[in-house]
């Protein structure tokens, strides 16, 4: 000790304050860090228990042990393929394609993720389509010692052979209905693509039918339900965090000759090899037209347009949020003003769907705020993401893979808040990515950057999600352990309704308005509206 | 070689400053980062724009606990060592490599895309400053002018004179 003092004998108190001069400096950086973040995240836990809304993804659903369900498919086109990988089946060419797409590109994991999704149990027992090329396609991929698959020439004759428990409809839109009402009849469980029916008298057909046969599982092919954020997207709006919803904005935007049904025609197809007749089914006599029959979703007479491609699928996206049902009135306007290349449904659309009844809450005096509309507005001439967006009093929530909310900054509720500084209406108040760690409020600007750009999605066990998958393994758990689809009937029933008035104001220029009394479409005396919907003779560009 | 001139004390002064001054910004934003536990790099390795192999390496799943540690470990003991005048040629170098790295994920290179930045910047941006900042303090050592070094120093001046 007395030889260490000796040591700094020399010091004099400036030797001391340049040696240690640095401790002080370092205390009050530290000290200042640690009040920053304490102060923040106190901020951060106030607002969140404030809102208090549970963020949670939709639970899986059940079991898929047991016999193997026996699947039929009808339809083996682009989306019929796409199903059946969801099912777990895909072509020798398509995994080749991969395999190579692979190679030169380290990051497509497509194949990959392919093979790491889940068993689903089933058996692939049959398959229809009236193109011989993709039936044989199939054949050759599917048909295999342990899966014994079997080509039929009719729909009938798969969904009556005894040899499927449960058919996937992947055919035109005109034979959606058909071709579902005679499964159901059959007590043959049905995945239907949407729009789930062609016109308005088949979606009362087809929920009859399915009412009067409880033991069939129906189930629509909106996969958004899946959508990993809509639990908490429904939580968010009962705990009234966005106040009145009074607007809410979903669109579609695409600008490629795909995304306009613009497909390619197959070399191979011609009368030999195609089953016009099969093709035609119900929709008015057309000498064969290959154009027709590979791009068939540019014809009212097969097809429903945006209102029934695209449209169904945003508004059933909002339907599953909100449950508001069926509009009370539909206007739709547009027309044929990028591709004209002899189409007769349009790919510009608007349809304002209104919901004068219809409240989400209100943090104003009663009475004050009821009543909302939802528009779709889609053109297929540009690609600009333009985002789903919730309107209320009180904030806006922004609805896609991340669910963000961002305060109103007239907004009733949070207005002390904003007043005191707490809450920056540009700042968002809450944030959900369900592929983080959770729950997030008061993001910074460059989180929320990386958080939109994709880059901070993990998938769920180290897989990729896909929700097309994620719904029909909902669809393959209701056939086996019980339950409801969450797009069953009566949300394809009002998802169809929708669609169909927004086809038909589109067509006849006029409000369409529904009697939800009486479950009707109403009509002006001696109007037939599924004629009107069904008229393939108009050509707007006229 | 000429010995080199001894410098001004207010030059010794500047040096001290610049020590200090980027010390105290790595250890505030490593102090940020320890105490916000939901902080990562993740984003910003993925993102990268030049070099991506590595740095998407670093942002994977298996890397990024380790990196996002070493990150707020390496920020902390550099901005400690500038500031308390200890170990600063060891501090310097690490502090260079740090800069080096968030450089090359995202750096200001003509055609690269800028993201997310406050100014504009064509090849050099201020972490490439920073980095050159503490290649001065690396090659200028002040700490036994002013830092906890000196205290060793005076010791080893008083143990040789006994």
């Amino acid at each position: 000790m007395s030889t260490d003092k000796k040591l700094f004998s020399g010091f004099t108190r400036r030797d001391w304050l340049k040696s240690l001069a640095g401790l002080p400096i370092l205390g009050s950086v530290w000290a200042a860090g640690l009040d920053t973040t304490k102060k923040s995240k106190l901020e951060k836990e106030l607002l969140l228990e404030r809102l208090n809304i549970k963020a949670s993804p939709p639970p899986p659903s059940g079991s898929m042990a047991g016999d193997p369900v026996r699947v039929g498919l009808i339809g083996f086109g682009i989306r019929g393929e796409q199903l059946m990988r969801a099912l777990g089946f895909a072509t020798q060419e398509w995994m080749e394609a991969m395999a190579k797409s692979s190679q030169e590109n380290p990051n497509d994991t497509r194949l990959e993720d392919f093979k790491a999704q889940e068993n689903l149990n089933v058996k692939l027992t049959g398959i229809c389509d009236i193109f011989d090329v993709r039936a044989e396609n199939a054949l050759r991929s599917f048909n295999t010692p342990d899966n014994p698959c079997k080509r039929y020439n009719s729909y009938l004759d798969l969904i009556h052979s005894g040899d499927v428990d449960a058919v996937i409809i992947a055919a035109p839109d005109h034979w959606h209905a058909p071709m579902a009402q005679a499964a159901v009849e059959a007590g043959v469980h049905v995945y239907v693509e949407k729009p789930m029916t062609h016109t308005i008298s088949e979606t009362y057909l087809l929920r009859d039918a399915v009412r009067r046969n409880p033991g069939t599982v129906l189930a629509v092919g909106h996969q958004h339900r899946q959508t990993l954020s809509f639990l908490t997207a429904q939580d968010a709006i009962a705990k009234n965090t966005l106040g009145h919803v009074s607007l809410v904005v979903t669109n579609t935007n695409r600008n490629d000759d795909n995304g306009a049904w613009q497909y390619p025609i197959h070399p191979d197809a011609n009368t030999e090899t195609i089953d016009w007749n099969a093709f035609l089914g119900n929709a008015p006599y057309e000498p064969f037209n290959k154009e027709h029959f590979f791009r068939w979703r540019k014809w009212w007479a097969y097809g429903s347009g945006l209102s029934g491609d695209l449209l169904t699928h945003d508004y059933d996206r909002i339907n599953c949020v909100l449950n508001m049902g069926i509009p009370k009135y539909v206007t739709a306007s547009g027309g044929i003003y990028t591709h004209r290349d002899g189409r007769n449904v349009p790919d510009v659309m608007q349809v304002n769907m209104d919901f004068p009844d219809f409240s989400t809450g209100s943090s104003q005096e009663s009475g004050k705020e009821q009543g909302m509309t939802l528009v779709y507005s889609a053109t297929l001439g540009n690609q600009f993401d333009r985002g789903t967006v919730l309107m209320g009093h009180d904030a806006s929530m922004e609805l896609g893979n991340i669910l963000t909310i961002y305060a109103d900054p007239r907004s009733t509720q949070y207005k002390d808040m904003i007043q005191e500084g707490r809450i920056d209406p540009s700042v968002p108040i809450y944030q959900y990515d369900p592929s983080a760690d959770g729950v997030d409020a008061v993001t910074s600007a460059t989180a929320k950057y990386f958080a939109n750009k994709g880059l901070l999605w993990t998938y769920r066990d180290g897989k990729r999600v896909d929700s097309t998958f994620l719904h029909i393994r909902e669809w393959l758990s209701c056939i086996r352990n019980g339950g409801n689809p969450s797009c069953g009937i009566n949300e394809g029933f009002e998802e169809a309704i929708t669609a169909h008035m927004a086809g038909l104001s589109y067509k006849i220029g006029r409000r369409i308005e529904w009697d939800a009394e009486n479950e009707q479409v109403i009509a002006l005396p001696g109007e037939d509206l599924d004629a009107i919907l069904l008229d393939n003779s108009v050509n707007y560009q006229s | 070689m000429s010995q080199p001139q001894p410098l001004s004390s207010a030059q010794t002064t500047a040096l001290v400053l610049l020590r200090l001054l980027v010390g105290w910004h790595f250890l505030y934003e490593g102090v940020i980062k320890l105490y916000t536990p939901s902080w990562t790099a993740k984003g910003y390795l993925l993102s990268a724009t030049y070099m991506e192999s590595l740095f998407h390496w670093l942002g994977s799943d298996s890397m990024i606990s380790i990196v996002d540690t070493l990150n707020v470990a390496t920020l902390i003991f550099v901005g400690a060592a500038l500031v308390l005048g200890f170990r600063t040629k060891l501090a310097s170098i690490l502090g260079i490599g740090l800069l080096l790295l968030y450089f090359f994920a995202h750096p200001p290179f003509p055609g690269h895309p800028q993201g997310a930045t406050e100014g504009s910047y064509w090849i050099v941006n201020k972490n490439l400053i920073e980095a050159v900042a503490l290649l001065v303090v690396y090659l200028f050592p002040t700490s036994l002018t002013f830092g906890l070094e000196r205290l060793f120093h005076k010791k080893e001046i008083q143990t040789q004179s006994h």
